[in-house]
């Protein structure tokens, strides 16, 4: 999956997130993502990352296997 | 409920620590799994790790049962916790320490 369209499927979901993506593997499938949105707030780890997951819908896992997410609440 | 929940849940609840992983702590297939060993290890608690490859029933279960589509998956007491980059943040935070030492988890030996 490419960067854009990650970042794409991202911004769709979290409105105002800002995302952050490094290429782990310069092969344009394994992916660290960094997601900064207003929406995490209050949340649990576990509930801030289902929210990046549900970005993708059933592709994380198999179109989209490596991505590492990060969340972080704007400050 | 269905056969692999039912076993899921014996699994959570009849061990302190579960990993569900692609592979086995000594060859785990995938570098997440890798790294969510790694960083149990480096909690010293003792822990039981569920290979996924070897049982597609479970496979496909524990992403139902946790709501989570990744493995590995981290389970203490019974509670998901977690995927490895949760549990690389709680643990670089000092927080999944803390955790396994509320709960009271076994010490690995």
């Amino acid at each position: 999956m490419s960067a854009s369209a990650i970042e794409e499927a991202i911004l769709a979901a979290l409105p105002g997130a800002s995302v952050e993506l490094k290429d782990l593997a310069g092969d344009d499938d394994h992916w660290a993502a960094t997601v900064t949105a207003p929406q995490f707030a209050g949340l649990s780890r576990v509930a801030q990352h289902k929210l990046v997951y549900a970005a993708f819908g059933g592709r994380m896992g198999g179109e989209l296997h490596a991505l590492q997410v990060t969340t972080v609440v704007p400050t | 409920m269905s056969d692999a929940n039912t076993r899921i849940s014996e699994l959570v609840t009849s061990n302190d620590v579960v990993l569900f992983m692609k592979g086995t702590p000594l060859f785990p297939q995938c570098g997440f799994s890798s790294r969510a060993i790694a960083i149990l290890d480096h909690c010293g608690v003792a822990y039981e790790s569920v290979d996924v490859l070897q049982d597609m029933e479970v496979r496909q279960g524990i992403k139902a049962f946790s709501d989570w589509p990744t493995i590995p998956q981290l389970y203490v007491k019974g509670e998901f916790v977690g995927g490895s980059d949760i549990m690389m943040e709680m643990f670089e935070a000092g927080e999944l320490q803390q955790l396994m030492d509320q709960s009271g988890v076994t010490k690995a030996a």
